[in-house]
Parts: C-alpha cells; sequence; structure tokens
C-alpha cells in the first residue's frame, strides 16, 4: 500500500465521526413505551424497538431492563450490551441503581432505561430515574424509556380516586411532553387479566390483595381510558405544533394566562395539579402565587415546609412559581393577574367554616369580588389531603409566663378599681379593666390578651356587680355591660394583635430591604472578583447562619473556589454537585431534586450576560433554607453577587485591553524602534559591499580596506541589536528556563570581560571582588549576559580611555555585583527608567545618543536579574559616573565541597 | 599532512556561510571539500579522510549531535561544530559526544583559523606523545616532573588542583565540558558536581592568575566549560 492510500479515511470512519459530532449537538430523543398498567408488555416491546435499531455493534445500551424472569423477554436481551447496575448499600440493603456515570462515559446511541418512574436509593445524584433520564438526553444520547400512566405526575389524585392506590412515583408531565414520541403499548383489560392470573405479570413486593384490588376490571378500563387520553393528548400537540410550524392559526387564545393561589393548606397540591391540567388543556403558561402575609410568619414549621413542597410541586409541572408580599392574600392575587396579565385565577375553595368568612366572605369571595375582567376558577381538593412532605415540624411550646403576667396585670387591675372606684362607679372600673386588657394585648401576645379579655369580664361580674365577689348576677344591665365589656375586649386584642404582626412584618422587611441595600452597597465599594467573593461570602453566611463557599470556572473546563469562609469544607462531594449546578444552570443540592442529600445547596450565579459562578450555602440547621422567605433572601443575595461579579469580571477584561491596547503601542514603539535601528547598519553594510563589488578593480587599496571595516563594523553593530533583540523576546515570553548552578560571581565576571575584551582595549578595568564571597545559585550564562550589557553600556556612555570597575561584594542573604564608568552619568530623574525597553536619554548632548542602538541592553539586564528574583538600579557617583548594581539572593544550602587535606604537589 | 596543506570537511546548508569559508579557507592554504547534509557529510568524511571536520549543528536532515556521534564510531578527525548564540546545551551535547571544539556564529575568520590550527596540533600530538612542558605567557607546566611555575616562581598546588591543570594542559587551546573535567579529575561518579569543579577551578586561578577576575589562562566558557589559552 502506497503512503498514499494509508492516510485517506476510511468513508466509514468518516462517517461514524460525522455522526458523533451530530450526537453530541443536539439532545436526546425520549422514546416512552406507554401503559395503562403494568403486564401490558412494555418492556418487551421496548426491547423488540431496540433490537431493530442495535444493527451497529455497540450502538445500543442497556442501562436498566427488568424482566423479572420472564423467558421471553430475556430472549431479547441476547446479544445487547448490558451496563453493570452500580450497587448501593442502603441500610444493609444492596440496591443495584442505573450506573449514571458509566452511560454517559460510554455514549452509546441508545441507552434503555426502564421504569421512568423509578425512585432511585438515597445518596444517588438524583432522587429520581427521570432526572437521570434528563441527563443523558441532555448529553446527546437517545433513551427508550417505559411508563404507566398512573405515574403521571398531574393524573396521580385521578388515579388515587379510581383505583384508592395513591402512588408516590411520579414523573412531570414536563418530561413526557419533551419526549420524541410516546408510543402506546395497549392491551385490552380480559387480556391483561388472563395474563395475570396465567402469572406473566410480576407484581413485585406488592401485597396480593392490594394488587387485587388495582386489577379489578373496573380500573383497568378506567386507566387504558387515561392511557388513551394521554396519548391522544400528545398526538394532538404534535397536530398543534404541526400545525404552527406550517404557519395555520393557532385555535386558542395566545394570551390567556393562569395563576393558581398556593397556600401552606394540604389540599393545596390538588389544587396545583388541577391548575396544570387546566393549563396544559389549554396549552397557555401558568403561575404559582403564594402571598407571604403578615400571618405567615406565624405558621408552624409543619404548614411552612408543606408551602415549600407546593411550591416545588409547580415548579416541577411546569409553572412560573412567584412569592409576592402583601397584607390581604387576595388583593396582592389581584395586583399580581393585573400586573402580569393573567386571564383565570384558580383557587382552592374553603372547606372549613370560618366565623371570620361569615362577615366578610371567603379568599374565594373577596377575589371573585375584586376580579373584573378575570375569570375565576374555584375548585375543590378531592378525596384525602395529600401530604406532599412532612419536614420534621416542631410545634412551639407557649410559655407559662405571659398568662401568669396577664393574669397578675388583670387581679392588678381590678384591685385598685375596687379600691379607688368602689363599686359606684362602674364606668370609670370597666375603663380601668379594658386598660388592663390593652397592655396584656399589647405587650404579652394574642393567647395571654385573650386570657385577659375573660378575666377582665369575670373580675367586673365578681368584684363590681352585686353580689359582689360572686359570679353570680342578679342585675340585667350588668348582664349586657358583662357581654359588651367581653366583647370590647375580645376585639381589642385582635387588634392589639394585627397591630403587632404588621409591625413585625414591616420590621422584617425593612430589615432585609436595609440588608439588601447595605448588601448592595458594600459590593459596589468592593473592587475585583476575588474581593467581591470574600464580602458576598461573609455577608450571606452571616444573613443565613451557615457556610457559603463561591466557585467560578477555573479556565480548563471546570470550577475553582474563589473563596470558602470558615475555612473547612463541608462533606460530601461539593465539586460534582457545584459543577451540575453550573452546567445545567439550576439549583443543586439541598432542598432540590438534584443530590438532596448534600448538605449545602448550590445556586448558580447567573448575570445578564451568562453564569460567572456557583454561590454554595451550607446552613447550620438544615431546614433553615425551607422557609420560603429565606429563600427569597438567598435568591436576592445571589442575584446581587452575580451582578456584582459580572460588573467585576467586565471591569478585569476591560483592564486587560487597556492593558493589550499599551502591549500594542509597546510592539509598534519597537518595530518604528528595531526598524530604524536595524535598517542603519544594514545601509551602511549594503553602501560600503556595493562599492567593493562595483568598483573593486579601480577603487586604491586603502579605501577597499576602509570600506571592509565599516562593513565588519556595521555588522558587529547589527549583531549585537539582533542579539539583544532576540535575547528581550525570549526573556519577556518566559521562554528561557534558569539552568541555577552554585558557583563564584568571579567567574561570570572573568567571563563576561573575556568575551569583552576587544571592546574594552584602550580602557583600565580595576575588579574589586570581595574575597571569600559564598557561591551563588545562578545561570551564569544569563548573568553573563547582564554583565556583558552592563559593560557594552558603560563603554558606551563614557569617554574612550576613561576606567571602569567591575566589583562584587557580600551582604546580607545576597551578592551585589557592580559596574561603575567615569562618564557623564544618568541624568537626574531617569534613574528608574533607563532600565524601560526602548529608553533613550533625553539629553541631547551626550555622546550617547549618537551611539544610538535599541535600548534593549538594560531592560534585557533587569530582565535577567529579576528571573533570579534580584533587584537592578543605577545610581550617579559623586566622583561622576554612574554606578549600576544588581543584587542575587543567595536562596537555599550551597552543596558542600570537600576541602582537600592535602598540601601542594611539589 | 600533505605538502597542499590540510583538508577541511565543511558540512554546512547555508550557501552564504559556505562561500565565506571557502574563500577565507583557501586563502589560508587549507584544501576543501563541502557538503550540504549530514548523510553526505558522513560519506565525504569516510572516502576523503579529512584532517579536520567543520559541522554546522543545524542541518537539515539529520542533528549535528548525531553526525559527530556516527563519526566518532570510526574517524579520530578533529571535529569542530558551529553553532547560534544560545544553543549552549546543543554544544555541551556535541562536545560530551566526541566533538572537539565550536563556534559560535557570527564569528571571525582569524577565531576560525585560531580554532583549526589547535585541532591539527591536538592531532598531530595525540599521534605522537604529548608534549611534556606546556608554555603559556607567564604560566609554566612541567608535567614531567609535575611542577608550575608563574613568571619563574614555582607554586604549590594540592593534588586535585594539579590533576585539573594537568587534564586542561593536556587539552590545551580546547574547550573542555564540565562533565569531563569532572570525570577526569574526580570520576564518573561525581560528573554533575559542576560547583567541585567551580570552587577548585577559582582556587587554581587565585594560584595562577594576575587578576583571578580577569582571568589569562583559565578562560571560562559560559555554560559549557573551560579553556587553557595557549597563546
Amino acid at each position: 500500500m502506497s503512503p498514499m492510500d494509508a492516510s485517506r479515511p476510511d468513508p466509514d470512519e468518516l462517517l461514524e465521526r460525522v455522526q458523533a459530532q451530530e450526537r453530541a449537538s443536539r439532545r436526546g430523543r425520549l422514546t416512552v413505551f406507554f401503559g395503562a398498567a403494568p403486564g401490558v408488555g412494555k418492556t418487551y416491546a421496548m426491547l423488540q424497538a431496540a433490537r431493530e435499531e442495535a444493527s451497529l455493534p455497540g450502538s445500543v445500551l442497556v442501562g436498566v431492563v427488568e424482566t423479572h424472569g420472564r423467558a421471553e423477554t430475556e430472549a431479547l436481551l441476547f446479544g445487547l450490551e448490558v451496563l453493570p447496575r452500580r450497587e448501593i448499600d442502603y441500610r444493609g440493603v444492596r440496591l443495584a441503581e442505573l450506573d449514571l456515570d458509566a452511560a454517559l462515559a460510554r455514549r452509546p446511541s441508545l441507552l434503555l432505561v426502564d421504569e421512568l418512574a423509578h425512585t432511585n436509593a438515597p445518596g444517588s445524584r438524583h432522587p429520581k430515574r427521570w432526572q437521570d433520564v434528563e441527563e443523558v438526553l441532555d448529553a446527546g444520547i437517545d433513551v427508550y424509556t417505559t411508563l404507566n400512566v398512573q405515574h403521571v405526575e398531574s393524573l396521580t389524585d385521578v388515579v388515587a380516586r379510581i383505583t384508592g392506590v395513591v402512588v408516590r412515583e411520579t414523573v412531570p408531565d414536563s418530561v413526557i411532553e419533551r419526549a420524541h414520541e410516546v408510543r402506546l403499548v395497549d392491551l385490552p383489560p380480559d387480556e391483561l387479566i388472563g395474563r395475570l392470573n396465567e402469572g406473566k405479570v410480576c407484581l413485585g413486593d406488592r401485597a396480593a390483595t392490594a394488587a387485587e384490588h388495582f386489577f379489578r376490571k373496573g380500573n383497568l378500563i378506567a386507566l387504558r381510558e387515561m392511557a388513551l387520553r394521554q396519548t391522544a393528548a400528545g398526538v394532538d400537540r404534535q397536530m398543534d405544533e404541526w400545525r404552527r410550524d406550517h404557519g395555520i392559526e393557532r385555535v386558542w387564545s395566545p394570551t390567556d394566562r393562569i395563576a393558581v393561589c398556593v397556600s401552606p393548606s394540604p389540599f393545596s397540591a390538588q389544587i396545583v395539579r388541577a391548575a396544570s391540567r387546566m393549563a396544559k388543556g389549554l396549552h397557555v403558561p401558568w403561575f404559582a402565587v403564594h402571598v407571604e402575609t403578615p400571618e405567615y410568619r406565624r405558621l408552624p414549621d409543619a404548614a411552612k415546609s408543606r408551602l415549600a413542597a407546593h411550591l416545588r410541586l409547580a415548579t416541577r409541572l411546569g409553572a412560573e412559581v412567584v412569592v409576592v408580599p402583601g397584607e390581604r392574600t387576595a388583593e396582592a392575587v389581584l395586583a399580581f393577574a393585573r400586573g402580569r396579565g393573567v386571564t383565570k385565577i384558580v383557587v382552592g375553595k374553603p372547606r372549613i367554616n370560618r366565623l371570620r368568612d361569615r362577615f366578610r366572605g371567603s379568599l374565594v369571595d373577596e377575589i371573585v369580588r375584586g376580579s373584573g375582567a378575570i375569570d375565576v376558577l374555584a375548585t375543590a381538593g378531592e378525596g384525602e389531603p395529600e401530604s406532599v412532605t412532612a419536614g420534621p415540624g416542631g410545634q412551639k411550646r407557649a410559655a407559662a409566663w405571659p398568662y401568669l403576667a396577664s393574669a397578675g396585670i388583670m387581679v392588678a387591675c381590678a384591685t385598685a378599681a375596687r379600691l379607688l372606684f368602689g363599686v359606684d362607679n362602674i364606668a370609670d372600673s370597666v375603663m380601668v379593666l379594658l386598660l388592663g386588657v390593652v397592655v396584656a394585648a399589647l405587650r404579652l401576645g394574642y393567647g395571654p390578651s385573650l386570657l385577659a379579655a375573660g378575666l377582665s369580664a369575670l373580675a367586673f361580674d365578681f368584684a363590681f356587680t352585686p353580689p359582689y365577689f360572686s359570679f353570680a348576677m342578679d342585675h340585667a344591665p350588668h348582664v349586657l355591660t358583662f357581654v359588651v365589656m367581653f366583647v370590647v375586649a375580645f376585639v381589642i386584642s385582635h387588634l392589639a394583635r394585627r397591630a403587632r404582626d404588621q409591625a413585625q412584618a414591616a420590621r422584617e422587611r425593612e430589615q432585609r430591604t436595609a440588608m439588601l441595600y447595605a448588601f448592595t452597597r458594600e459590593l459596589a465599594r468592593t473592587p475585583g472578583t476575588e474581593a467581591l467573593a470574600a464580602v458576598a461570602a461573609g455577608e450571606i453566611a452571616k444573613a443565613l447562619d451557615g457556610r457559603v463557599a463561591v466557585f467560578v470556572p477555573d479556565g480548563a473546563g471546570g470550577l475553582r473556589v474563589l473563596h470558602r469562609n470558615r475555612g473547612e469544607k463541608p462533606a460530601g462531594d461539593e465539586a460534582a454537585v457545584a459543577r451540575w449546578a453550573w452546567e445545567h444552570e439550576r439549583d443543586a443540592g439541598l432542598g432540590t431534586d438534584t443530590l438532596p442529600s448534600t448538605p449545602g445547596l448550590y445556586v448558580p450565579l447567573v448575570g445578564s450576560r451568562g453564569r460567572v459562578g456557583v454561590l454554595a450555602v451550607t446552613p447550620v440547621a438544615p431546614a433553615a433554607l425551607q422557609d420560603v422567605s429565606r429563600r427569597r433572601l438567598l435568591d436576592a443575595l445571589a442575584t446581587q453577587t452575580a451582578t456584582a461579579m459580572e460588573r467585576a469580571l467586565l471591569a478585569e477584561e476591560t483592564q486587560q485591553v487597556r492593558l493589550d491596547a499599551e502591549r500594542e503601542h509597546l510592539r509598534n514603539t519597537l518595530l518604528g524602534s528595531v526598524s530604524h535601528d536595524l535598517r542603519t547598519p544594514l545601509a551602511g553594510i549594503t553602501g560600503a559591499a556595493s562599492t567593493l563589488v562595483a568598483d573593486a578593480d579601480t577603487l586604491p587599496a586603502a579605501t577597499r580596506r576602509d570600506l571592509a571595516q565599516s562593513i565588519a563594523e556595521e555588522a558587529d553593530r547589527l549583531g549585537r541589536r539582533v542579539r539583544d533583540l532576540l535575547d528581550m523576546t525570549r526573556l519577556e515570553s518566559r521562554a528561557v528556563e534558569l539552568h541555577r548552578e552554585w558557583q563564584p560571581v568571579e567567574e561570570v565576571i572573568g567571563a563576561a570581560l573575556a568575551g569583552m575584551e576587544g571592546a574594552l582595549a584602550g580602557r583600565e578595568v580595576r575588579t574589586a571582588v570581595a574575597p571569600d564571597l559564598p557561591l551563588v545559585p545562578i545561570d551564569a550564562v544569563l548573568i553573563e549576559k547582564a554583565l556583558v550589557n552592563l559593560l557594552e553600556n558603560a563603554v558606551k556612555y563614557s569617554p574612550p580611555g576613561t576606567p571602569i570597575e567591575v566589583g562584587a561584594a557580600g551582604s546580607q542573604g545576597e551578592v551585589v555585583v557592580w559596574v561603575a564608568d567615569r562618564g557623564p552619568g544618568v541624568p537626574t530623574g531617569e534613574e528608574s527608567r533607563v532600565f524601560e525597553k526602548f529608553w533613550r536619554s533625553r539629553d541631547a548632548g551626550n555622546a550617547s545618543v549618537r551611539a544610538g542602538g535599541v535600548g534593549l541592553g538594560l531592560a534585557v539586564c533587569r530582565a535577567a536579574v529579576e528571573l533570579h528574583g534580584g533587584r537592578i538600579r543605577v545610581e550617579n557617583l559623586a566622583e561622576g559616573g554612574a554606578a549600576f548594581r544588581f543584587s542575587l539572593p543567595l536562596r537555599g544550602t550551597p552543596p558542600a565541597v570537600p576541602t582537600e587535606d592535602g598540601e601542594g604537589s611539589g | 599532512m600533505s605538502d597542499a596543506g590540510p583538508l577541511v570537511l565543511l558540512v554546512e546548508d547555508e550557501s552564504q556561510m559556505r562561500r565565506f569559508l571557502r574563500v577565507c579557507l583557501a586563502g589560508r592554504g587549507f584544501r576543501l571539500v563541502e557538503s550540504e547534509t549530514g548523510q553526505d557529510g558522513l560519506v565525504q568524511a569516510a572516502t576523503r579522510n579529512p584532517d579536520v571536520v567543520l559541522l554546522d549543528l543545524g542541518l537539515p536532515d539529520l542533528d549535528g549531535v548525531e553526525v559527530t556521534r556516527r563519526l566518532r564510531e570510526w574517524s579520530q578527525a578533529p571535529v569542530i561544530v558551529i553553532s547560534a548564540r544560545g544553543q549552549e546545551a546543543d554544544k555541551v551535547a556535541a562536545l560530551d559526544a566526541g566533538a572537539d571544539d565550536y563556534l559560535t556564529k557570527p564569528f571571525g575568520v582569524e577565531e576560525l583559523q585560531a580554532r583549526i590550527r589547535v585541532a591539527l596540533r591536538h592531532r598531530e600530538r595525540s599521534a605522537e606523545h604529548p608534549e611534556p612542558v606546556f608554555e603559556a605567557g607567564d604560566l609554566r607546566v612541567d608535567l614531567h616532573r609535575r611542577q608550575v611555575y608563574v613568571g619563574g616562581t614555582e607554586v604549590h598546588l594540592t593534588p586535585i588542583e594539579y590533576k585539573l591543570l594537568a587534564t586542561l594542559v593536556r587539552y590545551a587551546g580546547r574547550v573542555i565540558t564540565h562533565r569531563q573535567l569532572l570525570t577526569d579529575v574526580w570520576g564518573v561518579a561525581y560528573a554533575t558536581q559542576t560547583q567541585y569543579l567551580r570552587v577548585f577551578m577559582g582556587q587554581l586561578r587565585h594560584k595562577l592568575e594576575a587578576d583571578p577576575a580577569q582571568p589569562k589562562h583559565l578562560l571560562t566558557e559560559p555554560g559549557v566549560g573551560y579553556r587553557l589559552r595557549v597563546e
């Protein structure tokens, strides 16, 4: 085979490469094998379809397939590559899960993952298998999966109503909607029951009675209907998409928007589901709105975590979750609805007949009254209330002392009134008692104030109405006074409580606002991303009581910790969680759907131009972040941090651009300088050489020698400049590697002087090397170069015949080397500038200006010395001339050199 | 040596360089064989048996160090490598591979002639016996009697100092790499202990040189090694 043939690409290989690229660039396609109930043959159908795709070896990978030991299903697995499961040890039970990382690393074109609704073992990356599948799809891998209708999130309550079985493993509707294809695997109920009786349906570990209940014919018919409907809805959606793609008018109003009111009530989850179904049916966007009223503060923790769960459910079902603060729920919801153009509000029907509703009307009534053009749909949660999650919520125990204080106040008031006014002046006495109620209501809280209200009425009865010091009452007007008094006291309690709550809420809002304001101002004052991260982490840690870390891209595709407060690293693989949050631009970790077992919450920092980093918050109390208002505060802080980081990054970029511009300017200066300084000697050489070529025969010998001499000199000059340029370029590009060796500077000085022999002819060179200098760790070639340049400089800038001094002396931890001349010295004020590139003395009378040169010699010196960690400077000597000194630090311990004990050799 | 002058084999790919060397070598009584590649150079070295080889390190086909190594397998002809500045490591590699000396571009004709002369002298001497007495300027080394004089006064050296000086004298005029010197004086195990060499070279300079910071005899070749000046 000739070399040409060997390099020609194989067409198959090319095709494969193109396909691989396509795979990487697009999201994978999801095909769902959808059935009404277990046992309809979904897995079988999936495997059959996969076998058709498996024409290329290695293209199909079996991630998870449950054959339940059925022979015909197992037969279909033959010849397919099966990925080993990842075994997780959970409380002594070995659970085998899909090995997500192995599947992603293996990169098949098609991955088979049975039972989409499966819940992963605790400690897996995602709690749910459908989340694993999402990640596989995002990686551009196609997936075949199976799903039963009862696992569709929005249908679970309907299924529960039909079958009485509450399904806990659910898959969000959005996953199914985004599927490329939903293939219905259908089996008539009679046949399914037949298969069940033949033992062909695996019921797993489910209790047989429950299973029997589930597989009743009526249930199966209903489930089948739901599966068919669901599939039909999918087809409908495809039809709509096709119409849209082909420019056919949509049949629904594109402006419709739905808002659902979310509360901590256990029934709220069902209302959220109902709204989701409605929004899906109408193909419109929808919002889940929670109004944070002053009462929110008083909710028990269990209710707060229930509310958080409801909001998460809404997010999963595709809603945009909005939390608005407000005094009254109805007002706030309506204001939001108007602001966002919502056309339909879904709200739960009141279940409990509350006294307040009698007077003011229920929430539904309030909303309806103010709704105007907006439709209001009141829907009832059906069946048992769902408890989506039940976080461990400790009931707050009321302290006893406010009640005692309350009782004390009332006793004191009654006694005082009785002593002051006796029994005749009832009106004044009542006022004193009410004053006690007001004090109790304002100071001691709701419960004690109610107690005070009751006590005030009783005290009135006991001490001020005949018969005295008895609870009996024999005078009708007094009974009326008693009742009125109790009602007034009760109303005072209520009003006082309300005022206190509002004040408290206002104070909290105020604190939050002030905190955010201070935070923003602090960030605005802080320059640089690193300092910003430190400030932000400190403030956020203080505000949320936890440890905070800020991650930023490391420039190599990964993330690095830019700042972490309180040194220690939290347990768990935080880098992986941070990475996930970064890549998916979604929250991960504690309280989210991804790696919820992580101790921290990872929030991507997204600015206006894109993501800038990840914020990790590990709260001291894991439940702390469940609180909606705290989460909102965290989101606000994260947004501010992201904005500030983005600003800092932009500033850094601008700085970089400015530096680049400066470098560009320098490069232009260099080009100008170089072209001038290289052309001048070149012109001389060319002129002299061309004269020699043209007139070689006619020129007198002396002239010829003159011309040749000038060529040699100019070439020498040119050579030196090229050398300096090359040295500078190499030193600046950091291509120079230091070859440090321990050696005496005396030797390097000697080498430099020997190399300069020609140029130093006619000069007296005085050397002053201190005896017993230690060895220094230097690169002899570079330091010799620096010395040669300093010597050349001295020759250039001092009159011919004047002496030059070279010396070296030890100092603390370093050796100082100097070169001094007897020239005019360095112009005052230019002592540091002489080491800059392309510097030339402004002193036009200076002989050196004529000597010219690119002005790189001293810059090379400085670069060489600084590379060794030393410093170089110049000073004018009192006796005239300039002295250049550079230091060479003594780092490390010099190697030992054994001394000789022997005497002279004789 | 033949009457027609020593035969120089020039292995160099740049034509301008060859032209310059041709003119100046011919003008100084040398005969010249030219080669543009390393492979051809090796063939020419085998067929023409040159007295000295001028070898450019940057050849298009073969690495100059590799050419030196192959040449050394069967030829004792002195090899002078020609290299650009800043290639100290290459120079050392070529010298350790068996080259006798080096020249750094750009170089003058005087320098070239001096190097060739030293190389030829060594070739003759190694054929016969080394000269028993070395003299350069005020320095006189009597290898038979193991005596060293500076300006007529005997100087006492330690055994290692003497061994170091004797090695330099043996290669007088030629560059010797640190590795060569360390191996010859201290032994193979000390081949990288350059600080030994530097300390003893300093001691030697203090005993032999009028101004150790401006040596006239014991020259340093930075990054490469040392050279004992002959004239």
